[in-house]
């Protein structure tokens, strides 16, 4: 069988999580690029606008799920990196919680910058 | 299901005559991650002024658009996440046991960097629209 480069041991819960948040980026993220850039232009954007997208519960979700998604993926991802690059023991552990603090700041904001954008309908 | 495999130090840079496509399919897709999440801090910061107020917002965006720099780093963001996106289809399908020949992997590497080419430069008129 042929060899693969993959960053990290299959059959793990967080490879699972890698490549079911990758899944879910293929969809938003392109939707996300699709919807913001070309349906409508990165430099015509209001904060009326954005926010008559947000007070729509589908698409305030749609965003949701895109934050927890690329956080995790980005999160983890960079962990997997540094694995690769040979970290081990306390550097290890000291590198997984500072990532894991600034994953959660990453989402306890990203939930903060969406709400905001509803302006207050959800 | 997918073999370990010991692909050593990427900092070792005397393994330079060892790049293969799969290798460096490897490190675009290491790099573009980077760049990608650590975009995606900035971008979040960048939205908070959303916290601040309608119009500090509806500002702040508009006066990053009004610099050609971040116009022409947009175009460039967009070649990172279509390659990261292309290249992730790819390791997807490799780990379904799709293509996971090294001559089929190191061809569909080559096709992720040609498709990413052309979506970028197809991008370009929309991303500067209005720059100049």
């Amino acid at each position: 069988m042929a060899e693969q480069y993959s960053s990290f041991k299959s059959g793990t819960t967080l490879w699972f999580l890698q490549r079911v948040t990758a899944a879910i980026l293929l969809v938003t993220l392109m939707f996300h690029f699709f919807w913001l850039h070309f349906v409508h232009h990165a430099a015509e954007i209001t904060f009326q606008g954005t926010a008559f997208r947000m007070e729509q519960l589908g698409y305030f979700l749609t965003m949701l799920l895109f934050l927890v998604a690329g956080a995790f993926h980005g999160v983890n991802g960079v962990y997997n990196a540094l694995i690769n690059q040979g970290i081990t023991g306390s550097t290890r552990t000291f590198l997984k919680w500072v990532l894991v603090i600034a994953g959660v700041i990453l989402l306890v904001q990203g939930i903060r910058v969406a709400l905001a954008m509803s302006g207050g309908a959800i | 299901m997918s073999q370990s495999y010991d692909r050593g130090l990427v900092e070792d840079y005397g393994r330079w005559t060892e790049f293969s496509a799969g290798m460096w399919a490897w490190v675009f897709h290491k790099f573009t991650g980077w760049v990608l999440i650590g975009y995606m801090f900035a971008h979040i910061a960048v939205l908070s002024s959303a916290i601040a107020g309608p119009e500090v917002y509806t500002q702040t965006l508009g006066g990053l658009e009004s610099i050609l720099l971040v116009r022409m780093l947009e175009v460039g963001l967009l070649a990172v996440a279509v390659f990261h996106t292309l290249n992730g289809i790819r390791l997807l399908m490799i780990d379904l046991g799709i293509g996971v020949e090294l001559e089929t992997q190191a061809k569909s590497f080559y096709a992720s960097l040609v498709v990413t080419a052309i979506i970028t430069i197809a991008s370009v008129p929309n991303f500067m629209g209005g720059a100049f």
